[in-house]
C-alpha cells in the first residue's frame, strides 16, 4: 500500500509556562485508504500531534512527509496551499462561516484553490452535499441549521478539493449517538469507496473500535 | 497567488452583515473629509478674497520720485574736512520735483521688458472738494482708466457708473464713496474742486468709487490724466507715479532694484509693501490643515476600533479560513480590503458632502460695506482639494486597517481551534 502520511521522530515542546516535552519521538505511517483513529487520555498530546500533522503547527522537531514529500520547514504560503489542496479538516466544533450559505461554505476552499471555474466548483459542491444527503440545505444560512447538519457540511467542505487525507479532531465529540453513527458511516464509506485516508482523534471507544487501526497514545508516546 | 474575487467576496459579506458598524466607521471618514473640503474651500476662499482686496489694486512695483534729503551733504564733498566730525543742523529735503523726469520714455522702456505685463502712469495731486463755504481735503489721481481696469481690476471698485464714461468725458470724475456721501452728491451732479494754488474747477461726476477701505474712500477720487494735467497747469509729460504689473510677482524685488539704480527713482516692490499678507495666509492655511488632519485622525481611530472588534468577533472564521488553506496574507488582505472599502465609500461620500456644503456656503448672502464686490461668502472651488481629501482618506484608512489586519494575519489557528 502506498504511504500517504508519514511522521518521523516528531518531538514537540511546550515552552510556556514551563518547558514541557509533549510529544516524544513519534513515528508512524498512514497508508492510502486507511481509516485510522488516535486514542488516548486527555493531555496525552493526541490533538497536539494532529495539528502538527495538519501543517498548522510548525513548531516541532522531526520530519513530516505527505505523499513521500518532506513538508517540514516549508514556507507558510506553501503550507497553506498544501492544506488547501491535500488535507481536509473536520473539527469537534463545526466552524462554518456563519454569515455565508451552506453552499458558499463548501465552495470556499475550492474558490481559494481556483483550479476550476465557479460553475464546476458549484457542481462539485452540490455533489458532495448530495453524497452527505444535505443537498436540500444548500441555500440556507450556515447559522440556521442543526449541529448534525453542520458537521456534515463541514465534511463536505473538507472533501471539496478531493484531498488525499482527512483529519478529524473529535468530529463526533459534540454529536448524539445517532449523528455520530451517521458521521462514522460517511467516513467509512469515503474510505472504502473512494480510497480516502482518514486520521481521526477521538475519545469515543465505540467509534475507534470500528476503524481499521487504533493508534493509542500515552504520555506523549505511541503505546500501541 | 491572491484570489481577489474570493477575498473581496468575504470582505463584502463581513461588511454587509455588520452594516451598522460599517456605516459608523464610514461616516467617521465622511465627516472628516466633508469637513476638510468645506473648511479648506472656505478658508482659501477667504484668503484669496483678503489678498485680492489689497494685492489686486496694489502695483507689483510702484515707481515715484521721493522727496528726501540728499545722502551726501555739501560738507562731505569738501576734501579738507574729510577726516573731521561734521554736524549739519536743519537739513532740508533736496530741491526736486514731484514729477518723474522723462516719465514717458521710462514707461515705454518698461513696457518693452518681457517680464512686465503693463506699466501705466498716474498723477497724484492734492485738492480740496468745495461744497459751499466748506472745503474738504482730498486726493485727485489722474489715471489711464482703461488700463487700470485691465491690469488692476479697477472695474471692481466702481460701484456706480462705468469706466468708459470717465474715458469719454473730459471733465468727468469718479468720486470717492465717502466724499459723495458727505456732500450728498450722485452721478450726474457737479462737484467743485480747488487746487492748492486756489484755482477752482467744476467736474462732472460720472461714477462712484469705493475701495472698501473707509479712509481712502473719504478722500480719494479719480479722473483722467489729461484733466489733472490741465487742472494743475502742467505739460503732457507731467507724470508723478508709474505702476508696474508683472507676469510673475516673484520678479518684483529684482526689477524694483534695477529700476531704482537705472533711473535714480524710488521703486517699491509688492513683497516689501505687503509682507504681512503672506504671513496671514500661511497661518490660516496651517490652521485649516491642522483641523482637517485632526478630524481624519479621529476617523482613523474609529476605523481602527471597529476593525479590531470585528477581528475579535471573527476569530473563529479566521481560524477556519487558515485551516482550510487561506494564508495569513489572504486573511490580512480580507481585513485590509474591508478598511479600504470603508475608506473609499466614506471618502467619496465625504467629497460629495464637502462639494454640497461648499456650494451651499457659496450661495449664502454675505454683504458688507467694506467689500463692495462681494455678495456671497467667498469659496475657492479647487479640484486639488478633492484630490488631497481622498488621498488623506485612503492613507488614514490604510494605516487604521493595517495594524488590526496585521494582527489577524498572525493569529494562530491552532490556539483558536483548541481553545474552544
Amino acid at each position: 500500500m502506498k504511504t500517504v502520511l508519514e511522521a518521523k521522530n516528531i518531538n514537540k515542546y511546550f515552552r510556556k509556562p514551563v518547558l514541557f516535552h509533549v510529544l516524544k519521538d513519534i513515528s508512524f505511517k498512514v497508508s492510502q485508504g486507511e481509516f485510522a483513529s488516535i486514542m488516548g487520555k486527555s493531555g496525552c498530546g493526541k490533538s497536539t500531534l494532529l495539528y502538527i500533522l495538519s501543517t498548522m503547527d510548525t513548531d516541532y522537531e522531526g520530519g513530516l512527509y505527505l505523499n513521500n514529500e518532506l513538508i517540514t520547514g516549508q514556507e507558510r504560503e506553501k503550507l497553506s496551499y498544501i492544506r488547501n489542496k491535500h488535507i481536509g479538516f473536520v473539527f469537534q466544533f463545526h466552524y462554518l462561516l456563519s454569515e455565508f450559505s451552506v453552499l458558499e461554505n463548501v465552495m470556499l476552499p475550492a474558490k481559494k484553490l481556483a483550479e476550476k471555474s465557479i460553475e464546476e466548483i458549484e457542481h462539485d459542491a452540490m455533489n458532495k452535499l448530495r453524497i452527505l444527503k444535505i443537498d436540500h440545505l444548500a441555500q440556507k444560512r450556515a447559522s440556521r441549521i442543526s449541529g448534525g447538519e453542520k458537521q456534515r457540511v463541514a465534511i463536505a467542505r473538507a472533501l471539496i478539493n478531493d484531498p488525499i487525507i482527512i483529519m478529524g479532531d473529535e468530529p463526533t465529540g459534540n454529536l448524539d449517538s445517532y449523528n455520530s453513527e451517521n458521521v462514522f458511516n460517511v467516513f467509512k464509506q469515503l474510505s472504502d469507496e473512494e480510497g480516502l485516508s482518514l486520521l481521526v482523534v477521538t475519545h469515543d471507544i465505540d467509534f475507534a473500535n470500528k476503524t481499521d487501526r487504533i493508534i493509542e497514545m500515552g504520555d506523549g508516546r505511541i503505546i500501541n | 497567488m491572491t484570489n481577489w474575487k474570493v477575498i473581496l467576496n468575504i470582505a463584502r459579506t463581513h461588511l454587509v452583515t455588520k452594516i451598522k458598524q460599517t456605516a459608523t466607521a464610514a461616516l467617521g471618514v465622511t465627516f472628516g473629509i466633508g469637513a476638510y473640503i468645506t473648511l479648506v474651500c472656505f478658508m482659501t476662499g477667504l484668503n484669496k478674497m483678503l489678498d485680492d482686496l489689497i494685492l489686486n489694486q496694489t502695483p507689483h512695483i510702484h515707481v515715484f520720485n521721493e522727496i528726501e534729503p540728499s545722502e551726501k551733504q555739501p560738507v562731505d564733498l569738501y576734501d579738507e574736512l574729510r577726516n573731521t566730525f561734521n554736524v549739519v543742523h536743519s537739513i532740508k529735503p533736496k530741491q526736486s520735483q514731484k514729477r518723474i523726469h522723462n516719465a514717458l520714455p521710462i514707461i515705454k522702456y518698461l513696457n518693452k521688458d518681457p517680464k512686465v505685463k503693463g506699466a501705466i502712469p498716474q498723477i497724484k495731486s492734492q485738492i480740496f472738494y468745495i461744497s459751499g463755504s466748506i472745503e474738504l481735503g482730498g486726493n485727485l489721481t489722474g489715471v489711464d482708466i482703461m488700463k487700470e481696469v485691465e491690469f488692476f481690476n479697477f472695474r471692481d471698485y466702481i460701484v456706480k457708473g462705468t469706466p468708459q464714461a470717465l474715458q469719454h468725458n473730459d471733465n468727468g470724475v469718479l468720486l470717492g464713496a465717502g466724499v459723495a456721501k458727505k456732500m450728498s452728491l450722485e452721478i450726474g451732479d457737479r462737484v467743485q474742486i480747488s487746487t492748492i494754488k486756489g484755482d477752482v474747477f467744476p467736474l462732472k461726476i460720472v461714477g462712484i468709487y469705493q475701495s472698501g477701505i473707509a479712509d481712502i474712500d473719504n478722500v480719494q477720487s479719480f479722473t483722467t490724466i489729461k484733466t489733472v494735467q490741465r487742472i494743475l497747469g502742467e505739460a503732457e509729460n507731467y507724470i508723478t507715479d508709474i505702476n508696474v504689473k508683472l507676469h510673475h510677482i516673484e520678479q518684483a524685488i529684482a526689477l524694483a532694484e534695477k529700476v531704482e539704480q537705472q533711473f535714480k527713482l524710488k521703486a517699491i516692490d509688492i513683497n516689501t509693501a505687503n509682507a504681512q499678507f503672506e504671513t496671514g495666509t500661511t497661518i490660516r492655511n496651517l490652521i485649516t490643515y491642522a483641523v482637517s488632519i485632526t478630524l481624519l485622525i479621529v476617523a482613523g481611530f474609529g476605523i481602527y476600533n471597529i476593525l479590531n472588534m470585528l477581528i475579535y468577533e471573527k476569530m473563529n472564521d479566521i481560524a477556519i479560513l487558515k485551516a482550510t488553506g487561506f494564508s495569513g496574507k489572504d486573511v490580512q488582505l480580507i481585513f485590509m480590503s474591508q478598511a479600504m472599502i470603508i475608506g473609499v465609500v466614506g471618502g467619496v461620500l465625504g467629497l460629495l458632502i464637502g462639494f454640497g456644503l461648499s456650494h451651499l456656503i457659496d450661495q449664502l448672502p454675505f454683504e458688507t460695506e467694506a467689500l463692495p464686490t462681494i455678495t456671497t461668502y467667498p469659496i475657492n472651488h479647487n479640484l486639488w482639494f478633492y484630490g488631497i481629501g481622498i488621498t488623506f482618506a485612503m492613507i488614514s484608512t490604510f494605516l487604521a486597517g493595517y495594524l488590526p489586519s496585521q494582527k489577524a494575519k498572525k493569529i494562530d489557528p491552532v490556539r483558536i481551534i483548541r481553545g474552544q
